[in-house]
């Protein structure tokens, strides 16, 4: 089946063959061949996967492919063409990633958060990435770049 | 004072039987002649790279080409670690370059990045920049030292005149500057020099905070796992593998799988059946029209079982692995008036992020594989005896890891990948389930402690018996290694004898397994009368290293009885431990730091507790304070205070990361994580009933770096041995309940 959607403001039509079932996180990596949404549980649980869905932050691994038709899905890949979105930055100057592989779907979530709250508190920023999971424990420095990124874009540094 | 060179490795060296620290204390059989032929380049060969790329190739690490480029081969895997960073700032400093201008790859299994100590190209025990340390900075020397005299020879200058800074060589006299690049063919002429190190008040990259050179590709999804792996014409499969440990097929029924679009086979293959696609996903939902019939297995593996075993052999007597003064003499003469515990400890999984993966590709007598893996050495030595190839015809690259904990010191699922890839005569990449990670690791064992002491009048303790029982990892993994260590062109028979003694030793209990007793054998704390024995369980569940490997239970058996102690003494749990480590001034040192940072004493807000530990692994010192609260059976962590001496610092940002990163990997296993078995399968599958710490559940950390001139020793693995103790010691302060049990069950709480 066709699914036609936009990906990262691009209109594209991805074909699954398995009637639109195929979790979006699938189409997008071996599809679109956008890996950078990671795969990591496979239910929901772990946040890896984590895209965005009309703004929204979503689990990819479990949105079936056709429930996006006619949407605009972004990815990480999408944040920026050169690693200046605010987050991004943010993200380097607190040296956040360790192995990194769940930070995709760690900036996904934070880039939700911070588009409808220019300045989330502590509390606010446990609610919005409390569903995404780091093995290596980089939440403290995850925490301070949200921070340091809401304050660069409430002063215009954007 | 300079720094001695270290000396190069000579050929000619035997090293023998050499018992070294492979995660924490692994006996690492390392005899091995050859590894470290190659490193440096001869001169001809360095001449004919010149000739052919005008590239000066000196080591097995560094290439400077004409255009100024300078690459460095990385050869201890990035899993978050930080090598990415600190082993270029190792070479920089000594190159006398801009570290940041250096480009990194990783590695392809090669003799050549033989692990110095162990003797075979792993990552793992905390080593990478311990055992480097002297390693790179001395490569990086050699090719300056090449360079300037390469200078000096065609400007037909004195070297003392001639200074090398930031990439290029200037005649100090004259003002003349060349870079690097310019002078790569001539500095191929040169002789290996053995240069001196720089003394450490002149380095100005080491201990420098650098960012991280691996967090670009690691904020823009560009970096690539061996998840993202992509070849042509790669298929994917998944494996469905057996629901009880061990289970074989028996029979299976493909059904409609077949049909189904993308699919190209169904097949059977050792560990279970393999459906294969052209996508994942194609292969994973083709899993339900399969049937598989299973037989065997070790289905009474229960855990319940296991623990009425581990409490009988704690019961005996064990093997003796440390015997100071007369324990038993204290005992009987207390008559009865001593303490007693047993600690508890489950089964644990490693569940790095990225599931296991890998790709393989084998076409004739050739195999290439890309795998996020600890041990390229190993896989690459496993997959050529399995496939019966030349080791040299097995290439094995490694990509970024995500994350690794010590599980992927196994190459199990590069071995599979290889397996299938020679079935179906294909390129093709196996990814895991989470559910298939977490029933088929090779878990942190389920162990037991039974300690007990003897406290004088003053409540000072003169006696201390500590029995551990444990399964053996070094049975389960030295075996395996052992052929990766010999050198090449040993006979596969050789090997396969040499990993059978090598497995008996441990298996007939000739030698107690050091893996097991780290951390308590070597207690600094000074008793007269002590004893540490080991009893061997052999429950048949696979176990392998999990980060800190037997220091993540001997520090929670130890740290909380001597807290036990020190309660029963009526004595303050920090003076307590300041009393006894006398002798262990690194030790004290820390548990200082800490307290002071925390403010140990000082009064805390209503209904804040505080809980102390400290423990040396991976020859590095680290002591934790942590401050929680226990409301309604619910332990809520607020803050905890780490110091930790390593050493000589090369960048205190990635010491504190890793500090950060310890921590939580132990906060998570001592609030929520075990392992369980029943009916011979895995109970638990997924996040939901293994459950990571987040970021609600997030403590803030701080972390006190004790300065050191010592050499730089782990810091990868010594923030997670403490934490645990130091939990159950506030809780027993706040509710006066000694968590005796991991994890730690609201039940235990109040």
């Amino acid at each position: 089946m066709a699914t036609t959607f936009r990906l990262n403001d691009q209109p594209i039509t991805l074909e699954d063959d398995a009637g639109g079932e195929t979790p979006l996180l699938w189409a997008i990596r071996e599809i679109a061949g956008l890996t950078g949404t990671k795969f990591g549980c496979g239910r929901s649980l772990c946040g890896a996967c984590t895209v965005h869905l009309d703004g929204r932050a979503i689990r990819s691994c479990v949105t079936p492919l056709r429930s996006v038709r006619g949407r605009s899905v972004h990815t990480v890949e999408s944040l920026s063409p050169d690693r200046s979105h605010p987050l991004q930055r943010a993200w380097l100057a607190e040296n956040v990633p360790q192995c990194g592989y769940c930070q995709s779907g760690q900036l996904m979530s934070a880039a939700a958060l911070l588009a409808r709250n220019a300045s989330p508190t502590d509390a606010e920023i446990d609610i919005a990435m409390t569903g995404n999971i780091c093995r290596c424990g980089t939440y403290q420095r995850i925490r301070r770049a949200i921070h340091r990124a809401a304050a660069d874009l409430r002063e215009g540094r954007s | 004072m300079t720094t001695p060179a270290p000396k190069r490795p000579r050929v000619t060296r035997r090293r023998f039987l050499k018992a070294s620290a492979v995660g924490g204390g692994a006996l690492a059989l390392a005899f091995v002649v050859g590894p470290m032929v190659g490193r440096y380049r001869r001169r001809r060969d360095m001449r004919a790279t010149a000739e052919a790329t005008g590239e000066f190739h000196p080591n097995a690490w560094l290439v400077i080409h004409p255009d100024n480029r300078i690459v460095f081969t990385l050869d201890r895997v990035e899993m978050g670690q930080g090598t990415m960073t600190s082993h270029p700032m190792l070479i920089a400093e000594e190159l006398e370059v801009d570290p940041t201008v250096i480009e990194v790859e990783l590695a392809v299994a090669d003799r050549r990045y033989d692990h110095p100590e162990f003797g075979l190209q792993i990552t793992g025990g905390s080593s990478s920049v311990r055992t480097s340390w002297g390693v790179l900075r001395h490569a990086g020397a050699v090719a300056r030292e090449m360079l300037r005299t390469a200078a000096a020879e065609v400007w037909e200058v004195p070297l003392s005149e001639c200074l090398a800074t930031n990439g290029t060589i200037e005649h100090v006299p004259s003002g003349r500057t060349q870079t690097y690049g310019a002078l790569t063919r001539q500095a191929a002429e040169q002789p290996i020099p053995e240069p001196e190190l720089k003394p450490a008040e002149e380095h100005t990259v080491i201990g420098t905070a650098m960012d991280r050179v691996d967090a670009p590709m690691k904020v823009d999804g560009s970096g690539v796992f061996g998840i993202d792996v992509v070849r042509p014409g790669l298929l994917n499969a998944v494996l469905i593998r057996p629901p009880v440990q061990d289970a074989r097929v028996a029979s299976f029924d493909v059904g409609e799988a077949k049909s189904r679009p993308g699919v190209r086979d169904v097949v059977r293959m050792p560990g279970g059946v393999a459906v294969v696609a052209d996508r994942y996903w194609q292969a994973r939902a083709a899993v339900a029209d399969v049937t598989v019939e299973w037989e065997g297995g070790r289905t009474t593996l229960d855990t319940g079982i296991m623990s009425e075993e581990l409490r009988r052999l704690t019961a005996e007597p064990g093997k003796t692995v440390r015997e100071d003064g007369d324990v038993d003499g204290v005992l009987a003469a207390a008559s009865g008036d001593y303490l007693e515990s047993a600690y508890d400890l489950p089964h644990l999984a490693h569940a790095p992020m990225e599931p296991q993966n890998s790709t393989a590709h084998v076409e004739g007598d050739r195999c290439e594989v890309w795998a996020p893996t600890q041990a390229p050495g190993v896989a690459r030595e496993e997959i050529a005896a399995m496939l019966g190839l030349a080791r040299d015809h097995v290439v094995v690259h490694t990509t970024l890891l995500g994350g690794g904990f010590g599980r992927r010191l196994v190459a199990d699922y590069a071995l599979e990948a290889a397996q299938l890839s020679k079935l179906i005569a294909a390129p093709v990449k196996i990814t895991w389930s989470r559910e298939d990670d977490m029933c088929h690791s090779m878990y942190r064992p389920q162990v037991r402690h039974l300690l007990r002491a003897v406290l004088d009048p003053a409540g000072t303790p003169v006696a201390w018996q500590h029995r551990i029982a444990a399964p053996s990892l070094l049975e389960a993994i030295v075996p395996s290694w052992l052929p990766a260590m010999t050198p090449d062109g040993t006979p596969g028979a050789m090997n396969r004898g040499l990993s059978n003694v090598a497995g008996g030793v441990f298996r007939g209990d000739w030698i107690a397994d050091p893996t097991s007793t780290e951390g308590a054998s070597d207690t600094p704390y000074a008793i007269p009368n002590l004893r540490v024995e080991l009893a061997r369980h052999d429950p048949g569940v696979p176990v392998g290293f999990w980060r800190s490997v037997g220091h993540s239970h001997t520090a929670f058996a130890v740290e909380s009885f001597i807290d036990e102690l020190a309660v029963a003494a009526g004595r303050d749990p920090f003076a307590f431990r300041r009393a006894l480590l006398h002798d262990a001034p690194r030790n004290l040192g820390v548990l200082k730091a800490a307290a002071a940072a925390a403010g140990w004493g000082e009064p805390l807000p209503a209904g804040r507790f505080r809980g102390i530990a400290q423990h040396f692994s991976f020859e590095s010192y680290v002591s934790q304070v942590v401050e929680l609260s226990v409301e309604a059976q619910r332990v809520r962590v607020h803050r905890v205070v780490c110091a930790v001496d390593c050493g000589r610092v090369i960048n205190p940002d990635i010491v504190r990361a890793q500090m950060e990163s310890g921590i939580v990997f132990g906060l998570g296993a001592a609030l929520k994580q075990r392992i369980s078995y029943a009916g011979g399968h895995v109970e638990q599958s997924n996040f939901h009933d293994f459950e990571m710490l987040r970021m609600n559940e997030m403590p803030t950390i701080e972390v006190v770096i004790v300065p050191s001139t010592a050499d730089p020793t782990g810091v990868g693995e010594p923030g997670v041995p403490p934490i645990a103790p130091a939990v159950a010691n506030a809780i027993a302060a706040a509710t006066g309940r000694r968590i005796r049990t991991l994890p730690i069950e609201p039940s235990l709480v109040a």
